[in-house]
């Protein structure tokens, strides 16, 4: 039997790749969880369950996608132009900043007029975080996963500072939290009394925008061309140190929207652990999408489903919930070979 | 040749399939001590795939092989080696920060000694090196090595590890017609040692120069296997393509105004001696002028001045008589200059695209392919259809992904990319590297067709055969500098192989009434 490459994947194998991948992940952590003496079928089951059982369950996964889209678009619409953010998580808190700051009081505006800035200012916030790496790098080569990564420190550094000196809630008993966000500037809730904000819409919404601008207009036809060979777009006269600086924007904007959007959705203010490593995930949710847009809501679905069910089921049998970690860890390795295979066919002989 | 030397390689009903590609098939080959075998056929015919099946890269479907009477374990490019098969590679796998000597010892001792015997192996080297004619340097690192020293280090490579057997992937396609003769020189005093080898081409003459037996092959399968001397140039071409094929015949026309026009234009390279050096340069309408010379003498920079890449750092460049201050691709296309880039795979076409977005990738912006910022992609399609038509891709549609078709409907695309739209100027760096005879032809026609419908010309080739038949004016590049043009009728193989050498002094024999300047002899 031998490997050789395929010259073209078919789609229901790029389709098959990612749901072989989770199986395969969660075959290689059954043996964990059995480790731990818990019966595996059940505590798949309760996993199941607590991520899409109820009402409560379902909403609790939708709410976790929705910063997950986001930060998984904002890593799919980079990485297809190679350009590594590692920085998700740095770009997300200072949009949140943004968001505290901007929408914090300081405007008076109505709702309909502040939820758009605040947002707007969150973006803003995010995409001129990866502007800088982005410009080191074309400018002067500098590697961005290096600068990205590191960035993401800088950022939380300052946001700490932040909340324990100019941000500091006067209110808040001493905890290092910011002052919450004006009435005006939450986000209006989905469903009522649950947790799902307006946030997962916009992420929706934003993820068909952006496949739609990939596959329809100049600019997702120029991104595509820089990021498969930005030697020949150059050749044929495409701007590529524009449509870079342009992918840096857009991907760090969207992280920046997610901070946003969950200190305007979910949290009300901001705090140091705003995000449990949402910039991170976003990641392994772009690669199981294998970059693809509308594939990232499913991936993230995915990912907030199988950490909200591990948080349930680790309340009812002794398998702790950092099994999720391990879980969606080992789906970005399987969904990696998964992407190798798909490109091969086996051979007899 | 019964009886006669020893069989050193016996190939048996070879074959090799890739899909739906039947890349060999049922190929034999018998191979004896002292002969030169020449592999000859067009890209695809499955020469390299052979000699790849040989060396132990790819497992034969079916076949066995046998070198010095023992079979060969298949799919073990080490088992190839200890039998005492040698491959030299079209593309060098010398490690550059190297020296010659490193280079060649490297993986030949075992990683558990303590010290590596350098003056032996520095011994054995120079014995072998003065043996057989192969001249380098063995303390020069590989990176400042000439291609010819290169691929003499290869050899040596090769002949350190006692390979009795050699194999060559068109060893000349990077040489100068004197450097291809040093080539054939080694080639002659290896096989007089009882060395065999087989070189792979797709070029006549060096058939003829260098080979005893020809064995050619067509679309995977053996179609002949002839005594060199008995046969010849049009009958082997013939067996190649499958039917004759007829040179391209350029009509007598007379040049135009100036297209384009190069005044003392100087590219420095960062370091040491510039890129291109004061260099003047002409091309009218209705004219092709070719630039001869070996690869890294400055042809790359002109095509990247032309193509808008890279701008001078001094001198002009003027297209149709106004000065281009700040090109760019884009501005380029705009002036009407079509470009045929040196490396279609890398910098000509997006591979993972679709067809069609590649044949708009130099005009996207025109209404007619997108409107405020929307594609329209069933106009883009419409006219990428047309394309495929009038310039004979053959591909399943403009939706088939570009990395899947062969290098000639590559460069056809390319072609209809820019040549559909009456280009003015014509930039065509090796239009026809890599691509097989049948091709070439198409392309050949393409440009002469633009060349009478008013285009000028300018080919940057290290085919000298194909500059000789093209161009109306030759001019020579060596480091950096151009020759003043020479009339294509005035100019010889073996006079361009010396002006490709530095030899500048021939040119008082080609033009006796001009001045050379001071300095350009070599």
């Amino acid at each position: 039997m031998r490997l050789e490459p395929r010259t073209d994947t078919p789609l229901a194998l790029r389709l098959l790749a990612p749901v072989g991948a989770v199986v395969a992940a969660l075959a290689l952590c059954a043996l964990l969880v059995a480790w731990t003496g818990a019966p595996v079928l059940r505590a798949y089951g309760l996993l199941f369950e607590g991520a899409v059982g109820s009402r409560f369950a379902l909403t609790e996964t939708l709410t976790r996608a929705t910063p997950l889209i986001l930060t998984g678009l904002a890593a799919a619409v980079a990485f297809r132009a190679k350009l590594w953010n590692i920085g998700a998580e740095g770009q997300l808190y200072m949009g949140a900043l943004a968001a505290v700051v901007v929408g914090g009081g300081m405007l008076d505006l109505a709702a309909w007029a502040l939820i758009p800035v605040v947002m707007i200012a969150g973006m803003a916030a995010g995409g001129v975080t990866l502007l800088g790496p982005a410009m080191l790098k074309v400018r002067f080569g500098v590697d961005e996963v290096v600068t990205t990564l590191l960035l993401n420190f800088v950022v939380l550094l300052l946001v700490s500072l932040l909340l324990e000196g100019a941000l500091k809630d006067p209110m808040g008993m001493g905890w290092p939290q910011s002052a919450p966000v004006a009435e005006a500037a939450e986000l209006p809730k989905l469903v009522a009394r649950t947790r799902l904000h307006a946030g997962l819409a916009i992420a929706l919404g934003l993820s068909v925008l952006l496949w739609l601008i990939d596959t329809r207009t100049i600019w997702g036809y120029e991104n595509r061309a820089v990021g498969a060979n930005p030697r020949a777009a150059a050749f044929a006269g495409m701007p590529v140190t524009r449509v870079m600086l342009r992918t840096a924007l857009l991907s760090g904007g969207l992280a920046g929207l997610a901070g946003a959007a969950e200190v305007c959705g979910l949290k009300g203010y901001l705090t140091l652990d705003l995000s449990p490593g949402f910039g991170y995930s976003g990641i392994v949710v772009a690669m199981l999408a294998q970059l693809h847009p509308i594939g990232v809501v499913g991936a993230a679905l995915f990912i907030a489903g199988i950490f909200v069910g591990a948080d349930a089921m680790s309340r009812a049998m002794p398998v702790p919930n950092y099994i999720a970690d391990v879980l969606v860890a080992t789906s970005l390795l399987c969904m990696l070979v998964a992407g190798l295979l798909a490109r091969y066919r086996l051979r007899r002989g | 040749m019964k009886g006669g030397p020893e069989v050193v390689l016996r190939l048996a009903g070879i074959s090799k399939r890739f899909g739906p590609l039947l890349a060999n098939d049922d190929i034999s080959l018998t191979l004896r001590a002292g002969e030169v075998l020449a592999l000859l056929g067009e890209n695809g015919a499955g020469k390299t795939t052979l000699m790849n099946i040989l060396f132990g890269h790819y497992v034969a479907d079916e076949g066995t092989i046998e070198a010095f009477g023992r079979p060969l374990p298949p799919g073990s490019p080490r088992a190839a080696l200890e039998a005492g098969i040698g491959m030299v590679h079209q593309h060098f796998t010398l490690a550059d920060n190297l020296s010659v000597l490193d280079n060649i010892a490297v993986g030949t001792e075992s990683l558990w000694r303590w010290r590596s015997d350098r003056g032996a192996a520095r011994r054995r080297l120079l014995d072998l090196s003065q043996r057989f004619g192969l001249e380098v340097r063995p303390d020069a690192p590989v990176g400042e090595l000439s291609v010819g020293e290169r691929q003499r280090a290869e050899i040596l490579k090769a002949l350190y590890r006692d390979a009795r057997i050699l194999i060559l992937d068109e060893p000349t396609a990077v040489l100068t017609p004197q450097e291809s003769a040093g080539l054939f020189e080694t080639l002659r005093k290896l096989t007089a040692d009882g060395l065999a080898v087989v070189f792979i081409s797709h070029k006549m003459n060096e058939v003829f120069a260098a080979s005893d037996t020809v064995a050619v092959l067509r679309a995977g399968k053996l179609v002949a296997t002839h005594a060199t001397a008995s046969t010849d140039r049009a009958k082997l071409a013939e067996l190649m393509v499958g039917r004759s094929v007829k040179p391209p015949a350029p009509a007598p026309l007379s040049p135009g105004e100036p297209v384009l026009e190069l005044a003392g234009v100087t590219v420095a390279s960062g370091h040491g001696r510039p890129l291109l050096d004061r260099v003047d340069l002409t091309v009218h309408r209705h004219q092709v002028v070719g630039i001869a010379g070996v690869s890294g003498n400055g042809q790359t920079a002109l095509a990247e001045l032309v193509s808008g890449l890279i701008r001078p750092d001094s001198g002009r460049l003027s297209l149709k008589g106004s000065v281009v201050e700040h090109g760019d691709p884009a501005d380029m296309v705009r002036r009407g200059v079509a470009r045929i880039p040196e490396d279609r795979h890398s910098a000509g076409l997006v591979g993972a695209m679709a067809v069609w977005e590649n044949l708009i990738a130099e005009r996207y912006h025109d209404s007619s392919f997108s409107r405020f910022g929307v594609l329209r992609r069933g106009a883009a399609r419409a006219y990428a259809r047309e394309v495929i038509e009038e310039f004979d891709v053959r591909c399943p549609g403009p939706d088939a992904r570009t990395q899947l078709l062969s290098g000639g409907n590559m460069q056809k695309l390319i072609l209809g990319r820019t040549l559909a739209h009456g280009p003015d100027l014509i930039l065509a760096s090796q239009p026809t590297r890599g691509l097989d005879i049948g091709a070439v032809s198409y392309v050949h026609s393409r440009l002469l067709d633009a060349r009478a419908a008013g285009a000028g010309v300018l080919l940057i080739s290290e085919d000298l055969d194909e500059i000789l038949a093209l161009a109306d004016c030759v001019t020579v590049a060596y480091h950096g500098r151009l020759t003043p043009l020479l009339p294509h009728d005035r100019v010889s193989v073996s006079q361009l192989g010396l002006l490709m050498a530095g030899h500048w002094d021939v040119l008082r024999d080609i033009l006796p009434e001009t001045q050379l300047e001071h300095g350009d002899a070599a």
